[in-house]
């Protein structure tokens, strides 16, 4: 019974990993950075929703959507003032760039906020389901359902549109798609907007969850998503999923059954299997260096 | 023979005054135990960053997660001392060479993976590193560590900071140094001409984990309490700005920019507010506008006003080779 | 006596064999050339000669030892080294500290006496110094020693590639394409340097090369591959006038 029950929890949670886990994906994809800023994407997401409920008095949808918008604006702003310039700089400088930008963004909405944790306005009622041997609540479901219908609208994008196809194309070879006409600095903009407008998503559904927000929670989650990413694959958007899910079911199981504790230690064991087992992940692709 | 005492006297005759004048100002209560502090997290944070630049700037590798080692060591000396009561001398080697295990441990595994893969998990561990502790209780768990004596003093930290860079400066004009350069520059080139690359990236990062450890050993007895939460991502990163800032592959520039971002959030304490605001934003711009740090991969020996004397020496004996750390 | 003789190799890459059936013998003062269209496997034969690769199946013996399964930093120790198709040299390191490097394998202190600067480690830097001089001179590149060898105009670097992989002391030295991006001139003075390479140091060179005036102005013997497999072997003689080489190279339609 209670086996059930974590697994609904750890699916809930999951959802939330891979919508975080997709946008790291998409962007490495891409450029090859791994966007240490993105888990406070999904802060700054948290945040927006807070305000647009506490003083537009939103209901959830448009709380959801301002919120989404609000953070593809932040995702692009971002990309084109600290990312864009360092284009083929080496991957130490990168990294210390987007490490920089999350430090940013943590700090900037700490001086703003203030350091204690915000009460989150209630968008959902909650609502208990009691189905067979465990119970699921409004909030989980509407972490499944968003979940699901952004994935099948991303999948809608990549696979259905020109500009998915160029999405794909560029994470394939950037410069191949340049020389193919793909205008490569639109493309790069909108994957970093899809990213993190679903960051941002996944952050008003686990603000609504957990109802205390504050700048530093995009911390963990976004290691956490990482961790999902590369399980999955990096770079390839249904391992970000399939990552984010197994994620979330495991750091569950590991609270439920082993200790919570460390909980948060499972996420890093877990990565480091990977990348001494199967670097690649689970769907992603093996490149080879030529001599 | 001569030329190496000359240059060994030169060396030695600025640090000991930089030290003579630095211990009398302390000893005569010019200097009172804030600025006191101040000095010696310098030193230690010096000690962390050249250790840290010996791994990413000499090696190239991208190695986060170097807090680790400094709690490590930290633990295991303070552990020592308030179990075994050892003399503090032994208490800090061992510091350092339970640091330097864990560096075997984890360099070996990880050392394989590349860039990015690379820094994860090397971050990953360090974050295992810190909920282990966390979760062990006679280590004091989550509330830390208290009750540890206070050993370090001024004279101590400085004098083993110059011994450390004097190890790693040696070590990097040697051919062993060479070797961990070749790593850097072309790893595939460097392993056709015969050079062990997975042996040189482990040295280098046992080498500064063993250096993170004793630096661990050093702040607990100084500040004589250790919290397992200050040894996070954050510090890591505070570690990897000084050597990013500095100029990665630059011993002096590590040192130059640890001293300088130590004092730099001291001096800002009135604006402490918007210090990490204005720190994380220097960060990125500094990407941008000057990613090669203060001084690239030069030693502040090769600057010309320090080398008015060296020229003067390679004019009389042409064809010398000049004495520049990679 | 032979000092490196392939038998057999194959290598395969997932589903695709790059090569397969690939004998070689090289004996003491051969000039051996390696050619064939782009894609046909040449470098994926040095890679295997030298363990950037390990081959599928078959056998590599080097001087009589069998060295498959050693990785690359253990065959420079049994005498074989190599340069690089596209310049792999230390960029950010002096022209003198490239060289420096190959010497490296042979040091003969370790580490507590680099740290300690014990007389031994004084004496071992001087004789790598000297040595290190010696081959710059010979090649023209001592008055740069310590210029930063990214600096360096093309055709020096190729040179200094060589110097780094004469100074490793092979008995066996393998070229990709050395002439690589060279004007006809350059391509002459380097056949009279590569000759004078193997006559000087007292070693056989394996050649990959493009450039057919230097290949048949100076190998003794060639090697064709096409597609992974040995086309034809020979003396340049013969080989210029093997139909199925001609066919490889230019197509059916062409005449001799």
């Amino acid at each position: 019974m209670d086996f059930a029950q974590q697994l609904v929890n750890g699916l809930a949670l999951g959802s939330v990993y891979a919508l975080i886990a997709i946008g790291y994906t998409m962007v490495y994809g891409i450029i090859k950075l791994i966007n240490f800023a993105h888990g406070d994407i999904y802060m700054v997401g948290a945040f927006f929703g807070y305000l647009v409920a506490l003083y537009l008095k939103l209901s959830f949808v448009p709380s959801l959507l301002i919120s989404m918008l609000g953070c593809a604006v932040l995702g692009v702003l971002i990309e084109k003032v600290a990312y864009k310039p360092l284009r083929g700089s080496s991957k130490i400088t990168l990294f210390i760039t987007a490490i920089g930008m999350s430090l940013l963004l943590e700090n900037a909405f700490r001086l703003i906020f203030g350091p204690n944790p915000k009460p989150f306005p209630e968008l959902l009622k909650v609502k208990i389901y009691k189905l067979g041997g465990f119970q699921i609540n409004s909030l989980q479901i509407s972490m499944l359902l968003v979940s699901i219908i952004l994935v099948i609208l991303l999948q809608y994008i990549v696979y259905r549109t020109k500009s998915g196809k160029a999405m794909r194309a560029a994470s394939f070879d950037i410069d191949a798609a340049q020389l193919m006409g793909i205008n490569v600095n639109n493309t790069i903009s909108m994957t970093f907007a899809i990213g993190s407008a679903l960051a941002g998503a996944a952050g008003v559904l686990v603000g609504m969850a957990y109802p205390r927000i504050d700048p530093y929670m995009g911390i963990m989650p976004g290691l956490k998503a990482f961790v999902a990413a590369v399980l999955g694959g990096i770079g390839a958007i249904p391992g970000a999923m399939i990552g984010g899910i197994l994620l979330g079911v495991a750091e569950t199981f590991t609270k439920a059954f082993i200790s919570t504790k460390l909980s948060d230690a499972i996420a890093f064991a877990i990565l480091i299997i990977v990348l001494l087992v199967r670097p690649a992940g689970l769907m992603g692709k093996k490149v080879n260096e030529k001599v | 023979m001569n030329k190496k005492f000359k240059s060994a006297f030169l060396i030695l005759i600025p640090i000991l005054l930089v030290f003579a004048v630095l211990q009398s100002l302390i000893s005569f209560e010019i200097l009172n135990n804030y600025y006191t502090q101040i000095l010696i997290v310098i030193c230690i944070n010096i000690i962390l960053a050249v250790g840290l630049n010996m791994i990413i700037g000499f090696t190239g590798q991208l190695a986060l997660g170097h807090a680790g080692f400094m709690s490590v060591g930290g633990y295991a000396a303070a552990i020592l001392t308030l179990k075994l009561h050892l003399p503090f001398p032994i208490v800090l080697l061992a510091g350092g060479l339970v640091a330097a295990l864990f560096g075997l441990i984890i360099g070996i595994p990880t050392l394989r993976l590349k860039g990015d893969y690379l820094a994860i998990s090397t971050l990953g561990f360090g974050e295992i590193i810190r909920v282990l502790i966390i979760n062990i209780d006679s280590l004091g768990g989550a509330r830390g560590l208290a009750g540890i004596p206070k050993e370090t003093n001024f004279a101590i930290v400085f004098f083993i900071t110059v011994g450390i860079i004097l190890i790693i400066r040696n070590l990097m004009t040697s051919s062993h140094g060479r070797a961990m350069l070749s790593v850097r520059e072309d790893e595939i080139a460097a392993e056709a001409m015969g050079i062990n690359t997975t042996k040189y990236k482990i040295m280098a990062f046992v080498m500064a984990a063993f250096f993170a450890g004793i630096a661990g050993g050093l702040y607990a007895h100084y500040f004589m309490f250790l919290d397992p939460k200050s040894f996070d991502f954050l510090k890591s990163t505070e570690i990897l700005t000084f050597v990013v800032l500095g100029g990665m592959g630059s011993i002096s520039g590590s040192a130059l920019a640890a001293t300088v971002l130590t004092i730099l959030p001291e001096a800002l304490r009135p604006i402490a507010e918007y210090r990490m605001v204005i720190y994380s934003a220097s960060l990125i711009l500094l990407m941008i506008f000057r990613p090669q740090g203060l001084l690239g991969t030069k030693e502040l020996s090769s600057l010309k006003i320090f080398n008015f004397r060296k020229n003067n020496l390679m004019k009389v004996k042409k064809g010398g080779t000049k004495d520049v750390a990679a | 006596m032979s000092l490196l003789n392939a038998k057999d190799l194959v290598i395969k890459f997932g589903g695709l064999t790059a090569v397969s059936g690939f004998n070689l013998n090289i004996g003491e003062n051969e000039l051996i050339g390696l050619i064939g269209p782009n894609g046909a496997g040449k470098t994926t034969v040095f890679n295997m000669l030298t363990g950037v690769y390990q081959p599928t199946s078959g056998e590599i013996e080097i001087m009589g030892e069998k060295t498959k399964g050693l990785k690359p930093y253990e065959l420079t120790k049994k005498q074989i080294a190599r340069t690089f198709q596209n310049i792999r040299l230390f960029k950010q390191l002096s022209v003198i500290d490239n060289v420096k490097i190959s010497f490296n394998y042979k040091i003969s202190y370790g580490l507590f006496n680099c740290i300690f600067r014990l007389p031994g480690y004084y004496k071992e830097e001087e004789r790598i110094l000297q040595k290190s001089r010696e081959l710059l001179k010979v090649f023209g590149l001592l008055e740069k020693e310590n210029e930063l060898a990214t600096n360096l105009p093309y055709g020096e670097q190729r040179k200094l590639e060589i110097v780094r992989a004469l100074a490793a002391e092979p008995k066996i030295l393998l070229l990709d394409e050395p002439a690589a991006g060279m004007n006809p001139q350059e391509t002459t003075e380097l056949m009279k340097l590569i000759n004078w390479i193997k006559e000087e140091f007292k070693i056989s060179i394996l050649l990959i090369e493009h450039d057919m005036k230097l290949v048949m102005g100076i190998c003794q013997r060639l090697v064709v591959l096409d597609h992974g497999q040995v086309l034809a072997e020979g003396t340049p003689e013969k080989i210029k006038k093997d139909p199925k080489v001609i066919k490889a190279y230019l197509g059916e339609e062409v005449a001799v």
